[in-house]
């Protein structure tokens, strides 16, 4: 139990110095973070014989020692090459904390806010605290928990009813190579007013050298007839650790739809759990993930049908090189009385090493009968007959391979409407793929064609 | 504790416990070593198997019962149970069947079960009208000719210890879970089969030939072993409904193929589900394994499950040898408030292996079933494959199907597909074969064979037929 | 035979037939034409007992009885039969079974024994010569994996094993090329007899060129809104159906 006592003594320490600077916190927010801590110390960091954690083995993060900061320097420079180009109304986080410097928020259409947690508790802690820890308490995992007890800063986006954002909400948050590992337990509250309608993208990135803890928690609340869209790209450094838990909750006739993509990390763990709450309701999952080395992704989704006529939809691919271990668990549930559903769920994997592996799970629970539900997981080879088609017209084998692994992941990069996005994984995947594959130049040459 | 003191705290026990009780055929529900000591002298076994059994309950001692499936059952008081009880005498059943339960004659008219077996599988004194004996021994000069060893495993214990001694619990390990491990302490009987080297074993061996043998279901223990090139097909069980006083079952199957065999085991489960509320139901915790050891060796398991009111049943494939194949063709029916959690493992280890996955459910009433499954494969698996179809359908509101597939991959070269479907009875299929004349339940029965057919192909030709009419009998009522 | 009386029918809660009045006797062929969403496929839906349409006034009866009150199979059993625009696929279940199970339950409504397996085979397969279709149908699931064409001709190769009295074809002539049109055509003129009546719906007259109708209808607007032979049917070949709309409107 000791390394759940680091943590928890480094909670002491920040508790106390936030005091002494600030005075005491609002009594909800004192109390959550002790009802976060009690649960905490309770369940300690999850070891494989918990069935949610099988597959994935924590402890690179238990027995981290991570400081905290409350310093947000980046240079510039680096900034703006790590960026998404793309014009957007942006937040950036640095380890966790707000940086001024690099956010540009531009105009907001009129019933939009877009701030940093910490801004939106200063200002009025009453409005947070409503929403704050409704769709997910302190029960849901020791991680959750552990943001809960920590949590500082992070992001509050409310879309009033009938408002529409064109550009999208970029929230960067950015992992610095620091002397000593720190850790930060970033909050995203997203609250999607009836039909409102935008776009919000969470991009994880940073120095090469970064070895960071981030563990995140986003609520996301869609009101009737809300659409949002939802990106989360992870391309951390391949040292930083990566926890997050997205929770979501549609009323009637919303439409909520995530990319999840994930090219990044040491040890990434990324829970999505959606409450279809309303009739009507639609929820749309892609996900997409590249791991090499050794890194470990581990994708978790749950749809939960809690009301008749809901639909969802979801499709992740995944790609293991080298010694890389992959994990996705799909879970449709769908609830008594609720009928009239439709749920389709699938996996495709590909293995481009012998030591690479996966393992799949996608699970259905069902107490309704009229329900429409499929789920199917494939892993396995290229289509070779593709690779022979390919062949025929003069292209060497490799590069058929390379170009039919690319097209692989193209399937869920096909969705994607961000054009920054959709080039910045395609390119990131070619630069990836394995050199026997001659990709090199080839994916850019095409992209410089594209701009063209 | 050393091996040697163990010996002597059980023969002291035994000395003092029950050596003047050993007469007797029955011993007081409860379980410790002296239990264990008294089947073991009742059996007549040797001192190496009373060990084994120990080993077995020591190691059972130490675990907890499986909490994982999605079953919803009271704590099972294991020293409530009594572990052995003799075969019952003839006097003690009905002695006609005017004193049977009409319902259960009913539902043997309605599955085609021949007169004379009605009455033995109603618990009848059967002397008089089946002459079983005589039938064992026809078969079994004839399989002794071909040199297939088939007998109780009580019997192959005594005559067959080198056998024994080689192959028992080298697929299914003493402490491989809580039921294996209880059934490993405890087992009364079962079945033994051996075919030798190029042997095709020239019939089907089927637990009907020993339906006399009654109580051999609670602990029920077998082994089948196929040498180089041996074939077998293997039935169990019998689609009438099998009434039960003991609710606990947990039986132990092990296969074990080598270079080249092929071993086909089909089973037709149909213990009392228990009443309407589910009460009286047999609980059913069964491990079955097959081991493919040899190169080319293939083991099949097809299995209708529609009794017990708990199902946990995972019949598996362990594919060692290179190009090895697993098959697991399984229909689950539940209704009332039956709960099963049951499917398969197939674990590839060897080069070049193959399983393929078949798994239709049927869930009415407000029964719950889940389709739980493994395909592993290990790093050495080069070019394995499996494929596997999963469907579920739904037939009312109040029942609930659940699919959980674990895959496992560990090698790039394999090629693993699932496919899992979940929908209810087809509206418009009903209507299509009603607006040609066929009766709603007719129809229902049609469908849900249709859906099951994939299956059923896999059964040999007399359980098939059995076992769609069994089906209808389970869904009776489901429907309307 | 079959008696349709101001039928009024309404799906999802919109009027979809608004006073039908229609009536076959034996040995007669009947076309119902009219343009799409007057209301044809409903007559048929609603004769054969399909759910999800409402009844809200008139009487449909065959051969005195009224075919409201009975159950989709009895409907079946009583003679009516319906051939489907969009025949429904039923994975596992073979094309034979369906058959003899749908003769089977035909022969103990009027109280004879199950067709042996001979006789039965040899009815099969001379109805499939017939239909031209190979004796591998048989073995496949009903309707699985069939091209259109498959799916009519096996519709139709149901009416000449079950012989109904009343023969409804749903659009029967859709998704046909012209050798498959012949071959459905040749098999309901094979059907033909004088004590028993057939409903053709369809949109195209071409269908009516190989089976030549006694009585043509146009449906518009949920009722019948002109009646003739056929020369009628050609009439809406070569002038379209907004005469007769207008017509009505007149």
């Amino acid at each position: 139990m000791s390394d759940v006592q680091t943590f928890l003594d480094r909670l002491a320490e920040r508790t106390e110095a936030r005091r002494q600077a600030h005075g005491p916190e609002p009594t909800w927010i004192a109390a959550r973070r002790q009802a976060g801590a009690a649960r905490f110390e309770a369940l300690g960091f999850p070891d494989r014989r918990v069935e949610a954690w099988k597959y994935t083995d924590v402890r690179a993060i238990a027995r981290g020692d991570f400081a905290l900061t409350d310093s947000a320097d980046f240079s510039p420079a680096s900034a703006a090459a790590l960026t998404l180009p793309i014009a957007a109304h942006r937040l950036t986080f640095v380890d966790g904390v707000f940086s001024a410097a690099l956010s540009d928020l531009g105009e907001l259409p009129a019933g939009v806010a877009v701030l940093p947690l910490s801004q939106a508790l200063a200002e009025n802690h009453e409005a947070v605290g409503g929403p704050l820890g409704r769709l997910t308490g302190v029960e849901f995992s020791p991680f959750s928990a552990l943001n809960t007890a920590f949590m500082e800063e992070g992001a509050v986006v409310r879309l009033a009813p009938g408002s529409v954002v064109e550009k999208p909400i970029l929230l960067q948050f950015l992992s610095r190579a620091n002397a000593q590992p720190v850790m930060s337990h970033p909050r995203v509250l997203i609250e999607a007013g009836a039909r409102s309608q935008a776009t919000v993208i969470e991009h994880h990135i940073g120095e090469s050298e970064a070895a960071n803890f981030t563990n995140l928690v986003d609520e996301v609340m869609l009101d009737r007839g809300a659409i949002l869209t939802h990106y989360k790209l992870q391309e951390a450094s391949l040292k930083d650790l990566h926890v997050a838990s997205i929770h979501v909750e549609q009323g009637r006739d919303s439409r909520y739809t995530s990319f999840n993509l994930n090219l990044g990390g040491s040890l990434v763990r990324n829970d999505l759990v959606v409450d279809l709450n309303g009739k009507g309701a639609e929820a749309n999952f892609n996900g997409l993930f590249f791991a090499q080395g050794r890194q470990h992704v581990d994708n978790h989704t749950l749809a939960n049908h809690n009301a008749p006529l809901t639909f969802s939809n979801e499709n992740y691919k995944g790609i293991l090189d080298d010694r890389a271990r992959g994990v996705f668990n799909g879970r449709v549930v769908v609830k008594r009385d609720s009928q009239k559903i439709e749920a389709h769920q699938s996996n495709a994997n590909l293995l481009l090493s012998d030591r690479a592996e996966i393992d799949t799970k996608p699970e259905l629970e069902i107490y309704a009968d009229d329900v429409k539900c499929s789920h199917g997981a494939t892993t396995g080879q290229l289509d070779e007959e593709a690779v022979f088609t390919l062949r025929t017209r003069g292209i060497d084998e490799q590069t058929a391979r390379g170009l039919l692994t690319l097209a692989f992941a193209g399937e869920v990069m096909e969705r994607v409407e961000l054009e920054a996005v959709a080039e910045r994984v395609e390119l990131a995947v070619a630069g990836k793929l394995p050199e026997r594959f001659n990709l090199s130049g080839l994916v850019e040459a095409a992209m410089s064609l594209h701009d063209d | 504790m050393a091996s040697q003191e163990m010996e002597q705290l059980v023969r002291r026990e035994y000395k003092e416990g029950f050596v003047t009780d050993i007469e007797s055929d029955t011993i007081p529900p409860g379980l410790d070593e002296g239990t264990i000591a008294f089947i073991s002298q009742k059996k007549g076994e040797p001192e190496w198997m009373l060990e084994w059994r120990l080993k077995a309950y020591h190691q059972w001692l130490k675990m907890t019962p499986p909490s994982w499936a999605h079953l919803d059952y009271p704590a099972i008081d294991y020293q409530a149970i009594s572990y052995f009880s003799a075969p019952k005498r003839p006097e003690d059943g009905p002695q006609s069947l005017d004193e049977v339960d009409p319902k259960l004659l009913e539902t043997y008219e309605k599955l085609g079960i021949p007169l004379h077996e009605r009455a033995a599988l109603a618990g009848v004194a059967v002397d008089a009208v089946f002459d079983s004996v005589s039938v064992t021994t026809t078969f079994k000069e004839k399989l002794g000719e071909a040199g297939v060893i088939f007998c109780s495993i009580s019997e192959a214990i005594r005559d067959y210890p080198e056998l024994i001694k080689q192959y028992l619990g080298t697929v299914v390990p003493v402490a491989d879970n809580y039921f294996a491990a209880l059934n490993s302490a405890v087992f009364t009987d079962g079945s033994f089969v051996f075919v030798p080297e190029g042997v095709t074993c020239p019939m089907e061996l089927s637990t009907y030939f020993r339906i006399n043998a009654a109580n051999t279901g609670q602990f029920e223990r077998t082994l089948i072993i196929c040498e180089s090139r041996a074939q077998v097909s293997y039935l169990e069980g019998c689609t009438a409904p099998q009434r039960d006083e003991n609710q606990l079952h947990a039986a132990v199957v092990e296969l074990v193929a080598l270079e080249d065999a092929y071993i086909k085991y089909s089973t037709v489960q149909n213990w009392y589900p228990g009443d309407e509320d589910g009460k009286g139901g047999i609980y059913n915790f069964v491990t079955k394994r097959g081991d493919c050891r040899g190169d080319r060796s293939r083991i099949s398991w097809t299995q209708v499950e529609t009794g017990s009111a708990i199902t946990w049943k995972y019949p598996s494939c362990v594919l060692r040898g290179k190009d090895s194949i697993g098959e697991f063709y399984s229909v689950a029916v539940t209704n009332g408030r039956q709960q099963a959690d049951t499917g398969t493992k197939m674990i590839h280890i060897g080069e070049g292996t193959r399983s393929y996955i078949v798994s239709k459910g049927i869930s009415a009433g407000r029964s719950n079933q889940s389709y739980r499954g493994l395909v592993k494969i290990g790093p050495r698996a080069k070019g394995a494959r499996n494929f596997t179809q999963c469907d579920s359908l739904l037939i009312g509101d109040q029942c609930g199907a659940h699919t959980f597939p674990y895959q496992e991959i560990g090698n790039s070269t394999a090629t693993v597909e699932h496919e899992a479907t979940t929908s209810k009875i087809g509206e418009d299929q009903l209507f299509y074969c009603q607006s040609r004349g066929i009766s709603e339940e007719d129809a229902v029965s049609m469908i849900v064979n249709g859906f099951c057919k994939d299956v059923f192909q896999e059964l040999p030709m007399e359980f098939a037929v059995e076992a769609e009419a069994l089906l209808n009998v389970t869904l009776e009522g489901a429907v309307g | 035979m079959l008696e349709v009386k101001d039928l009024h029918v309404t799906v999802e809660g919109k009027e979809i037939l608004k006073g039908l009045s229609l009536t076959v006797k034996a040995g007669e062929v009947h076309a119902i034409m009219g343009p799409n969403g007057a209301g044809k496929s409903t007559l048929s839906a609603v004769i054969a007992g399909k759910e999800g349409y409402e009844v809200t006034s008139g009487t449909i009866t065959f051969e005195g009885q009224d075919v409201l009150e009975m159950e989709i199979e009895e409907r079946a059993l009583a003679g009516m039969l319906l051939g489907f625009q969009y025949p429904v696929e039923i994975p596992g279940v073979k094309n034979i079974y369906l058959l003899k199970a749908a003769l089977n339950a035909q022969r103990a409504a009027n109280g004879q024994a199950d067709i042996p397996a001979p006789e039965f085979m040899k009815l099969i397969k001379s109805k499939i010569a017939e239909m031209k279709m190979d004796a591998s149908f048989l073995q496949r699931a009903v309707n699985e994996g069939f091209s259109g064409g498959e799916k009519k001709r096996n519709e139709i190769l149901q009416m000449l094993v079950l012989q109904p009295k009343l023969a409804m074809l749903d659009e029967i002539d859709s998704g046909l090329d012209i050798d498959a049109m012949r071959i459905v055509a040749d098999g309901v003129n094979s059907l033909r007899a004088a004590d028993r009546g057939i409903l053709l719906v369809t949109h195209y007259q071409r269908l009516l060129d190989y089976i030549i109708p006694d009585h043509v209808h146009v449906l518009v607007d949920g009722r019948i809104a002109k009646s003739g032979d056929k020369e009628l049917a050609k009439e809406l070949e070569s002038r379209g159906y907004d005469w007769v709309v207008e017509e009505t409107a007149a």
